[in-house]
């Protein structure tokens, strides 16, 4: 989009509501593992909270949130969360099995850190993919 | 349980679809299927699925509003049908 209307109240709230949902958010995904929500659904809320910047503020938004950030931000959680997935594979477990050998930690506590990072991962990638569809979309799919 | 809550919910949900399709206006057609993402979430909640209401509430009554807007720039606001 090229041209914004220039509203105060848009953009006083716009500022007041982006901390709020990006705390909710890191609530949701930071105790996903034992209560509703989890990765998905705050990587949703993060995306929204950055969806919300780039509606209100327009092109002053990619100065906070560069067009690029979004797709490098999917790569990382993908790619991490691959990693954690296969990295019990060379301690001869099976994919996301948790069976690190890590000293002083017991299974249910490696399978609890396990699912923890598994969420984060998974709400970087929610994230950055829903941002990245925004920019594309908000390009007409040309760069 | 509130029977009641859940009768009336279903009515509403009901009347919103019908009132997506039917509507002329598709900016307004939006608005009203964001508002069915909305009470579907509701009434997941009150069916004792707060993870799929989560969802519900932070997708399809959230970013899928947003996604439909940003492709109405595109296409504009009248229904060729």
């Amino acid at each position: 989009m090229t041209s914004r209307f220039e509203s105060v109240f848009l953009f006083v709230v716009a500022r007041a509501m982006v901390p709020l949902i990006q705390v909710f958010a890191f609530y949701v995904i930071t105790h996903g593992h034992y209560s509703p929500g989890g990765g998905f659904q705050g990587g949703v809320m993060l995306a929204a909270s950055i969806i919300l910047l780039r509606v209100s503020m327009g092109d002053e938004s990619y100065e906070r949130f560069p067009r690029e950030a979004g797709i490098v931000i999917a790569g990382f959680g993908a790619l991490a969360f691959a990693l954690l997935g296969f990295m019990s594979m060379l301690f001869g477990g099976n994919f996301l099995e948790y069976a690190l050998a890590v000293p002083g930690m017991g299974a249910d506590e490696l399978r609890y850190w396990g699912i923890f990072f598994a969420e984060v991962f998974i709400g970087f990638l929610v994230w950055g993919a829903l941002v990245a569809i925004y920019d594309a979309l908000e390009t007409g799919g040309v760069e | 349980m509130i029977y009641q809550l859940d009768f009336w919910l279903m009515v509403i949900l009901v009347l919103f679809a019908i009132l997506a399709l039917e509507v002329r206006d598709l900016l307004a057609a939006v608005g009203v299927l964001t508002g069915f993402s909305f009470l579907m979430a509701l009434l997941f909640a009150k069916l004792g699925a707060p993870d799929v209401a989560l969802t519900e509430a932070a997708l399809g009554a959230g970013l899928t509003g947003v996604f439909l807007l940003l492709a109405l720039v595109f296409v504009g606001r009248e229904s060729e049908d």
